[in-house]
């Protein structure tokens, strides 16, 4: 399993890294969410910065989405991640990881973005970190999982972000307040999103790990 | 002509009436025995449809006219009647498309009926999902000032909803049968493990970082008499009313994979046909090569076996 | 002689749609296939259903010994399946597509070289990018990622389809080869010239059947042979079993490529 899952991951890697699709189109779009955020929301009345976090998550969600569908379209397509002998736990595993190393390029690149461009300043480094890799864990496995799920579908780029983005909504919701406490300067291990998000994360890894040798056979 | 005599069987085994339906192999589950639809069509049903809606135009009558209004919150505990029965229907139908997924999953329980069973309950779980935020809705207007409040329950349940819409979409994308079923099943448990995890961060969010809690009319208000038996009698005629609509949807999907069933007969005789005619055309290509065929230079190695010689 | 493949009445659907519409076939280990057919015959879903891609719906089918309908993961392990369109990465170079397809199939890298220089892909070729590739060139690079994993059952699906002159000689050369490594061929072709001269027995698709061919024929006679014994026999059933545990008993040795 872990042997076809670095397999995956290194390929899907390569191929990122000849075609660049996530540093030149998915960074660039959610930079992009930042800019839009800011001219819907005027930033000399401070609300920006209120809503800052939100936003942020809200441009990592979609950027999360595209990174997946592209996860998905760069395969052959047809019968070849099942004529390719790879274990189906390995496939899941591997894709999980690429498409994590490119979100979390993403987030280093747009949490600069949001403190230059909105102006916030984020206290709590270890529980930001934490925060930001449990969720990009989740983000990755829950994305993988949905996008195989509709993978060998026609119209499967407008049925992708109906199924997921829902899904999402509590990794959104915890991650949002785990930042809106840094910005207020009092991020606390007390709270619970930090072990909410984790269990997400768990929950959806598990379930990838388990769906996906019958998905592969249906996609 | 030639194809029957290579399958003289064709009649008894191609189309054997276990495996008119694919997948439904197995008795005892729902749609899984060839008594399925003699089940559906016997009394129950239409009783239970007819039980249910008088249940509910006597719940409305109970409701709106014999019980009192409450001191605190006046005409507006008449919705108490309908609101939350409506939503356990809502939480009913979805848990019932759960089970109904992971017994399709099972190999030893796997049969069509399941499928079923699941994507009807789902449909109708939706519409109630529909009515109890709607119901809410109305309620809270008059009661919080607002159209909406980000309560954890109201939350919750707009997700769910929002998250079956997406699995009803799933569902009605073309594919064969047990392969929709299939990716169907899978998609409702991993949507239903998101639920837990939703309503708690839904909860913590509210409870956290919302000064008060919102009011929950219920605990407020007394509820005995007249108006407990009216709330008992909604919670009844309501699971009824779920109960004939799912039945009803059951007995659809039953139909149209009978249906299928039958096209597919058709279809084969069609395809048949369309070999015949192709066939024949096949039959002189062969011929015609064959006349060329000796002239033809095989590649070092080669060699030509004697037709059929090497059986 | 052991079956590579045993169908019996084997049904398939695409979505509600027949693709195979009660296929019955015996194909012996070592034998050369020639499968054609008009369009939308349904040789394609022949050769993924005997590839373990294609459900089957009623019927009964075997392949390398392991039941079609229980063991699909195994038979795929086993098959080497060139599809129409190619299953290789698009931004990765013939040669880390070759190797992909060598480790995900957990056959040694040693067998990529052997195969680029097979199906001459060994020169400046080997470091092209596959969306650089032409058609031709492309279905070589497919064929070397079916040759490193050595599979004992070959489904074809227009092999020529896009080949020049040169890499038709080379695809048919190839072919005589394999069988005469022991490997079992399926090929679909509208070109049976080209390869029923290497031996093949042919076999006509039409309407998702196999049909007989005329008795004056040459190669359809094989059908009648074989596909009416499994089919027409007085026990099928236990014939069927026999034969398939035939199958896996003497199952050969992987075939090797010099």
């Amino acid at each position: 399993m872990w042997r076809d899952a670095i397999l995956v991951a290194q390929k899907d890697l390569r191929v990122e890294l000849r075609s660049r699709v996530a540093t030149n189109q998915v960074v660039p779009f959610a930079l992009v969410v930042l800019v839009l955020f800011a001219f819907a929301l005027d930033p000399s009345t401070g609300l920006l910065r209120q809503a800052a976090p939100g936003l942020y998550w809200v441009a990592v969600c979609f950027a999360a989405v595209l990174a997946t569908q592209r996860s998905f379209s760069l395969e052959p397509g047809g019968d070849a991640l099942r004529c390719s002998g790879l274990d189906a736990a390995g496939v899941f595993l591997g894709k999980a990881i690429a498409v994590a190393l490119q979100l979390a390029l993403l987030q280093a690149v747009l949490t600069a973005g949001v403190v230059v461009l909105y102006g916030v300043s984020l206290r709590g480094g270890i529980i930001l970190l934490g925060a930001g890799l449990a969720t990009t864990v989740g983000l990755a496995a829950s994305g993988v999982l949905y996008g195989l799920l509709t993978g060998g579908i026609q119209v499967r780029e407008t049925l992708l972000p109906l199924l997921l983005l829902p899904v999402l909504a509590p990794v959104l919701l915890s991650a949002t307040r785990v930042w809106s406490a840094a910005l207020a300067g009092t991020p606390s291990f007390a709270d619970p999103w930090l072990s909410l998000l984790a269990v997400f994360a768990a929950v959806y890894t598990a379930a990838g790990i388990v769906a996906f040798p019958a998905l592969m056979e249906v996609s | 002509m030639m194809q029957h005599a290579l399958n003289p069987s064709a009649e008894g085994t191609r189309l054997a009436p276990e495996e008119r339906v694919p997948g439904a192999r197995r008795t005892g589950a729902p749609g899984g025995d060839s008594g399925r639809e003699g089940w559906l069509r016997r009394w129950w049903l239409p009783i239970t449809g007819v039980t249910g809606v008088v249940g509910v135009g006597l719940t409305v009558w109970l409701g709106l006219w014999v019980t009192p209004p409450s001191a605190e919150m006046a005409n507006l505990v008449r919705l108490l009647y309908v609101h939350p029965p409506v939503a356990w229907v809502c939480y009913l139908a979805f848990s019932v498309t759960t089970l109904a997924s992971l017994a399709y999953l099972w190999p030893r329980t796997r049969a069509m009926g399941w499928d079923w069973l699941a994507g009807a309950s789902a449909e109708v779980g939706v519409v109630f999902a529909g009515l109890t935020l709607a119901s809410g809705s109305i309620w809270g207007k008059p009661t919080w000032g607002t159209w909406w409040v980000w309560d954890a329950r109201l939350t919750t349940t707009a997700i769910l909803a929002v998250l079956y819409v997406g699995y009803l979409a799933l569902r009605r994308v073309p594919a064969d049968p047990t392969v929709a079923a299939k990716r169907s099943a899978i998609a409702a448990i991993i949507a239903f493990a998101d639920v837990p995890i939703n309503y708690l961060s839904v909860y913590w969010w509210n409870t956290l970082h919302q000064t008060g809690t919102v009011l929950n009319p219920t605990q407020q208000i007394k509820v005995e008499g007249i108006m407990a038996w009216t709330l008992l009698l909604g919670f009844v005629a309501f699971t009824l009313v779920y109960v004939w609509m799912t039945g009803v949807r059951f007995r659809i999907a039953a139909l149209d994979a009978r249906l299928d069933s039958e096209g597919l007969e058709i279809a084969l005789a069609e395809r048949e046909s369309e070999g015949v005619t192709q066939g024949a055309d096949a039959e002189s290509a062969t011929r015609s090569l064959s006349g060329v065929g000796i002239g033809l230079a095989a590649p070092e190695g080669a060699h030509f076996v004697a037709a059929g010689g090497e059986q | 002689m052991a079956s590579a493949i045993l169908l019996q009445q084997a049904i398939a659907l695409a979505g509600r749609f027949p693709a195979l519409a009660g296929v019955d076939l015996a194909v012996d280990e070592g034998e050369l296939i020639l499968l054609s057919g008009s369009n939308g015959a349904g040789k394609t879903s022949l050769l993924r259903l005997c590839a373990g891609l294609l459900e089957i719906h009623s019927g009964r089918a075997s392949v390398l010994g392991h039941d079609l309908r229980r063991e699909r993961r195994a038979i795929r392990s086993r098959v080497g399946y060139l599809a129409h369109s190619s299953h290789l990465y698009d931004d990765l170079t013939v040669e880390e597509n070759v190797r992909f397809a060598a480790r995900a199939g957990r056959v040694g890298l040693h067998t990529v070289e052997p195969a680029l220089e097979r199906l001459g892909l060994a020169g400046r070729l080997r470091t092209l990018p596959l969306s650089r590739c032409s058609a031709g060139q492309r279905r070589r690079a497919s064929l070397a990622a079916l040759l490193v994993r050595q599979p004992e059952l070959w489904l074809l699906d227009e092999p020529h389809a896009g080949l020049d002159a040169d890499g038709r000689d080379l695809l048919d050369g190839l072919l005589v080869e394999l069988r005469a490594h022991g490997a079992t061929l399926v090929v679909a072709s509208h070109e049976p010239e080209r390869v029923w001269p290497l031996g093949a027995r042919w076999l006509v698709m039409a309407g998702g059947r196999l049909r007989p061919a005329a008795s004056g024929a040459p190669a359809g006679g094989g059908l009648s042979a074989s596909g009416a014994a499994s089919a027409t026999g007085s026990e099928p059933a236990r014939g069927f079993g026999l034969v398939a545990r035939g199958a896996a008993a003497t199952r050969g040795e992987p075939v090797h490529v010099a």
